[in-house]
């Protein structure tokens, strides 16, 4: 094969998954000529999983890609066949958008997307080979011999790296859902001294829907009102379909318990390791030895498939084992697989080789995104993606970085844990993984983040100015609420007892009222008789600001001893060798990490308080030397 | 990590002096306006208006019920020409060490954090007011000096106690686990908690923490001291021994039998263990009322006592085998006296016995010691108790009470669920504090463990 020049572009993208889809656009959308690289045009946007979009801390995700103006919201709101708000029952804080997608209106549209964007090249063509000068990236070659020159690039390769399938004792070299893995890449990657470790992970087999018999399985159906994930999706109404819940039973767990050795998990075939929330059902039955059945989600992978992901069912036994543990289940008696479950080993990075950028600490210009930083999930990969693109652009201006810390967004706290903790799984984002998740709703993500998207070019003036207006008015709608006093009138009263609270003996303001559970800004409309009329947005936004308060500033609180911390910077030349006084353990793992400040240090597993005292004298101390030096000068 | 804080910070800055004056310095920003919170002025100036190196007189108040606990002195010296660098306001008690505790409880209820030991000093280095080797100096000193009460703090820690937080630690990590697990699986069946389950739980570690912190009322003998009495007949020299155990004329001496008629108390300290020391008036048959008040008053503090010095005189022969006037619970701890040693050669039997002379300070080492090793006894019999007595662990002790009450009203109003998980996750923070341990991934990894979840 001989090199060419396949010219020249800003930032190269390698892998357009959901990562690789929103840093291209990024890229691009912030005028950056940019090129899409895929193993195969017909997986742009693959959900080789489940054919769901959000979820508990993984919609909040999608919430705060779209407020920094990426794609991914949009492109589920225009793709979705069923749309739940999950945790409704509990505090705002928590409230969860989950939708079902159709998986090839979702590829396509966002291939469609990209296609249309300008600035951006999709390629079908695999990368094998980074060009790296002076320990800064100037190019990218494929397979078929064209080397791309580049300023930047993104890596975003999810599960392709030396891909390997394993379904019982049958295992082959392959990408997720049947595609090429990518053969050469990882190689390079060493080459230039990036260490890589294995992880695994699994899908479910895909059945017949014609074989499955719904009626004896459970209807879950989709919210009445549907709440779009986009803050720039109006409003949606759509045809909704229903998933079906069924069960495992005794006779399931039975064959898996009789077959294990014949899992390759438990024969050691498997070595990368899998997550612990992603469980093989063989990995269920065997740790949870007392319990009689497991849930099983059905799960329709689109409107024009017949094709029903089984959520719960992950499995590398082989294939005729599974067909029978499958058919042991409620409705599933008959069925037939129309794709087998299997798990997928694969290559990724150590992120904690990662500044909070994504950029690499060793590589100029080279940035890393989604599962090859070894975490999991769609919205996980988007959120880096759009991250590392419009830090990649950022770059390429010479101007600051966008870093988002544990207060600001879940993607600050993705990017913060990944970096800081050497993970033994692949990470997913939860709750309860934000130590401030009161702060962190969903609801408010805009405001959280929409300036961030529009100062560095992705949220349009228009959206903007409308954001804008919109917090002018929560603001005065606020300011309001709380001026208003409710008399202690009878109609008031008798109001409030139907309402199921107590009645008031003098007047009260609307705001101190509205922290009575009973009572929410909707229900206490009779009582405030000149409201304005606004959108539900900026009545949520209201209510729960003021229903929550006191708990809201608690943690407002908490947050400013954290950012105290944050604020503490260590320079970027430090020698932990040379610190007295530090263990060993710390030095490693600190010249490992890197730590801008004192706070991300102390979040660094094998980090003990001590060394953070330590470290903390000897900055200070140098700080002196310094200032004395240049007295003296 | 709280050491690095730019918050305020405040203790008692007269250490183990035995004077009757302790001082409570508080440095950082905002310290006057802490200082405000508890403080009126005679003159009705703020604190915080007064001039740099200033004294000023004035009345210390309870934060929460404002009842006065102390005529003070108060002065100040503005950053960065104060010790630390940093705005300091000293308070200066009058009543002891007792009322200086109180003082300083005050201050910290007003918002200030209890320092860490050595922590004026760190500030002080890192504000650039000593150099290292200054710094590391004082450190020296001040580690030496707590090395005891940190090996008894973590003997605290090793026997009783340390289970009783394992197990107010572990049941928090459950709770927070269950509830976590209900928040990120929502759709999953799993164990739930009802708020009632919940309710149950909260009572129960209220309960366990309450009981801690009632011992804490037990755990004063490291804090407060050894409540030592001494005891005898009038004349024997009690005051005189307090007054050379002190090493200062505190008590009134004469040659007057019946010259103590109240109590008298100091604090010293013997190799870093605190004696509260207790001189009471002679005991003996008496017409005269106000000696008869005293003596009672005497008798009543031998309930009190840790340790009781029981003075004679040699001079007089050993009145050891006279019985005596009162009863001694035999739990209480005695060690008997025999003092005026330079007056007469005496033939105690006594092996236990210390023979002294508060003349010329005959044998007072002796007697130290031994009063040393009874303390150090008596420690160890009341670790079993889970004594609590570390002050910060008090503190923080009380914090993880109040979240915990916070989650018990929420829970109460119907307060949805992940919000009362705030509180219940910062009574966690407040005990792992205690116990030095990150919070980290402790409720995820116990989520994983416990259920089963995940497609
Ligand atoms: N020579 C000599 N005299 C002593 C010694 N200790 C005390 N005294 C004298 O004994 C007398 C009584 O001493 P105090 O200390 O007042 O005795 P006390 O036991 O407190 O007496 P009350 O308070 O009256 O019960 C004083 O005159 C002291 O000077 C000693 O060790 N040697
Ligand atoms: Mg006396």
């Amino acid at each position: 094969m001989k090199k060419y020049s396949g010219g020249s572009f800003d930032t190269v993208v390698i892998g357009a998954g959901h990562a690789g889809c929103e840093a291209a656009l990024a890229t691009a959308r912030m005028g950056k000529e940019t090129l899409l690289l895929t193993i195969n045009l017909d997986s742009v946007a693959m959900m080789p999983c489940n054919p769901a979009i959000g979820g508990t801390g993984k919609g909040h995700l999608v919430r705060e890609i779209d407020a920094l103006g990426g794609e991914m919201g949009k492109n589920i709101d225009a793709t979705m066949i069923q749309c739940r708000m999950l945790n409704t029952a509990k505090g705002p804080a928590v409230h969860s958008l989950r939708a079902q997608a159709d998986k090839k209106a979702y590829q396509f549209r966002m291939k469609e997307v990209i296609e249309n964007q300008d600035h951006l090249v999709l390629k079908q063509q695999e990368a094998t080979k980074l060009f790296i000068e002076d320990q800064k990236i100037t190019g990218v070659q494929v397979v078929t011999g064209a080397v791309y020159q580049c300023r930047s690039c993104i890596i975003c390769t999810g599960t392709y790296l030396k891909g390997r399938v394993f379904i019982g004792d049958v295992q082959y070299d392959s990408g997720p859902n049947g595609l090429f893995p990518a053969r050469y890449l990882s190689d390079s990657l060493k080459e230039n001294g990036i260490k890589l470790q294995r992880f695994k992970t699994g899908t479910p087999a895909r059945v017949d829907e014609k074989t499955v018999d719904y009626t004896k399985m459970q209807i879950q159906e989709g919210d009445e009102e549907i709440t779009p994930f986009s803050f720039e999706t109006e409003h949606l109404d759509i045809d909704q379909v229903p998933c079906y819940l069924t069960y495992t039973n005794t006779e399931t767990h039975k064959i898996i318990n009789e077959n294990l050795d014949r899992s390759p998990l438990v024969t050691g075939d498997v070595v990368g390791i899998g997550p612990r929330y992603c469980p093989s059902i063989e990995t269920k039955v065997m740790r949870f030895k007392d319990k009689e059945r497991h849930q099983i989600f059905m799960e329709p992978e689109g409107l024009y498939t017949r094709e029903v992901y089984v959520q719960g069912m992950s499995s590398c036994l082989p294939e005729e084992v599974q067909i029978n543990l499958y058919r042991t289940v409620a409705g599933m008696e008959n069925v037939e697989f129309m794709r087998t479950a299997y798990a997928i080993e694969y290559d990724c990075i150590h992120p904690t080789s990662l500044k909070a950028t994504l950029e690499s600490k060793q590589i100029e210009g080279l940035f890393f995104a989604g599962q090859i930083n070894g975490t999991s999930g769609y919205e996980e990969a988007g959120a880096q993606g759009i991250l590392a693109g419009i830090n990649a652009g950022l770059k390429l201006d010479e101007k600051e970085p966008v870093i988002l810390d544990r207060s600001q967004a879940y993607i600050g706290v993705l990017v913060d844990d990944i970096i800081n903790e050497d993970a033994s799984e692949p990470y997913r984002m939860m709750t309860s993984r934000a130590e401030y998740r009161l702060l962190l709703r969903q609801d408010n993500a805009d405001l959280r983040l929409t300036p961030i998207g529009h100062q560095v070019g992705l949220i349009s003036e228009k959206r903007y100015e409308q954001f804008l207006r919109k917090k002018e008015k929560i603001a005065e709608e606020m300011e309001r609420v709380r001026r208003v006093i409710v008399g202690a009138t009878d109609r008031n009263n008798q109001t409030l007892i139907n309402l199921g609270t107590t009645p008031i003996q003098s007047g009260v303001s609307l705001a101190q009222l509205l922290k009575r559970p009973q009572l929410s800004y909707e229900n206490t409309a009779p009582l405030d008789t000149n409201r304005p009329d606004y959108s539900k947005h900026i009545c949520d936004e209201v209510e729960i600001q003021l229903k929550y308060e006191g708990y809201i500033k608690k943690q407002n609180a908490q947050v400013k001893q954290f950012k105290k911390m944050e604020s503490k910077r260590i320079p970027e030349n430090i020698d932990y060798q040379l610190i007295e006084g530090l263990r060993l353990e710390a030095v490693e793992k600190l010249s490992e990490v890197r730590p801008m400040s004192i706070g991300q240090a102390s979040r660094i597993s094998g980090v003990s308080p001590a060394d953070i005292t330590v470290i903390h004298v000897y900055l200070e101390n140098r700080k002196k030397e310094n200032a004395n030096r240049d007295a003296e000068k | 990590m709280d050491l690095f804080n730019d918050d305020v910070i405040a203790a008692i800055a007269t250490g183990d002096s035995a004077g009757g004056i302790g001082i409570v310095r508080i440095s950082g920003k905002g310290a006057e306006g802490i200082a405000d919170a508890v403080i009126k002025t005679s003159s009705g100036l703020l604190v915080k208006d007064f001039e740099t190196f200033t004294m000023h007189y004035g009345k210390c108040f309870d934060y929460y019920d404002h009842q006065l606990i102390d005529e003070v002195i108060i002065s100040v010296m503005k950053g960065p020409h104060s010790y630390t660098a940093e705005d300091v306001v000293e308070i200066n008690c009058h009543g002891g060490q007792v009322v200086t505790r109180t003082v300083l409880k005050a201050v910290l209820d007003a918002g200030a954090r209890l320092a860490e030991p050595g922590e004026f000093t760190k500030r002080a280095f890192l504000n650039g007011r000593i150099d290292l080797s200054q710094a590391e100096a004082v450190m020296d000193v001040i580690n030496a000096k707590t090395e005891k009460s940190l090996a008894y703090s973590m003997n605290q820690l090793s026997g009783g106690l340390s289970d009783q937080y394992q197990r107010i630690d572990q049941e928090l990590v459950h709770a927070l686990t269950i509830i976590d697990a209900s928040i990120d699986y929502p759709e999953y069946e799993i164990d739930t908690l009802t708020t009632k389950d919940l309710l149950k739980i909260i009572d129960g570690l209220l309960s366990n923490v309450q009981s801690l912190l009632s011992t804490a009322q037990t755990g004063k003998i490291v804090r407060d001291g050894i409540a030592t009495v001494i005891l005898g007949e009038p004349n024997v020299g009690k005051s005189s021994l307090l007054n050379a155990l002190i090493n200062s004329d505190r008590a009134l001496v004469t040659d007057i039998a019946g010259t103590t008629r109240d109590v008298v108390d100091e604090y010293i300290n013997i190799d870093g263990i605190p004696f509260h020391i207790i001189d009471t008036a002679g005991i003996r048959e008496t017409q005269n009322k106000i000696e008869a008040l005293g003596v009672k008053k005497s008798l009543s503090m031998l309930d009190q006592a840790d340790l009781i010095l029981l003075v004679y005189d040699v001079s007089r022969g050993t009145s050891q085998d006279k019985a005596l006037p009162f009863d001694i619970n035999p739990d209480k701890t005695v060690i008997n006296v025999y003092n005026k040693y330079d007056l007469a050669e005496s033939n105690i039997q006594d092996e236990d016995g210390i023979v002294i002379s508060t003349k010329t300070h005959y044998g007072l080492i002796n007697l130290k010691n031994k009063m040393k090793d009874e303390a150090m006894h008596r420690i160890n019999k009341k670790d079993n108790e889970n004594v609590l007595s570390n002050l910060r662990h008090i503190h923080l002790l009380n914090q993880v009470n109040e979240n915990l009450l916070n989650v018990q009203c929420g829970l109460n109003q119907n307060i949805p669920i992940d919000l009362t998980a705030i509180d219940l996750k910062n009574a966690l923070d407040c005990l792992r504090e205690i116990t030095g341990r990150n919070v980290g991934s402790d409720i995820i990894d116990s989520i994983f463990a416990h259920f089963c979840l995940g497609k």
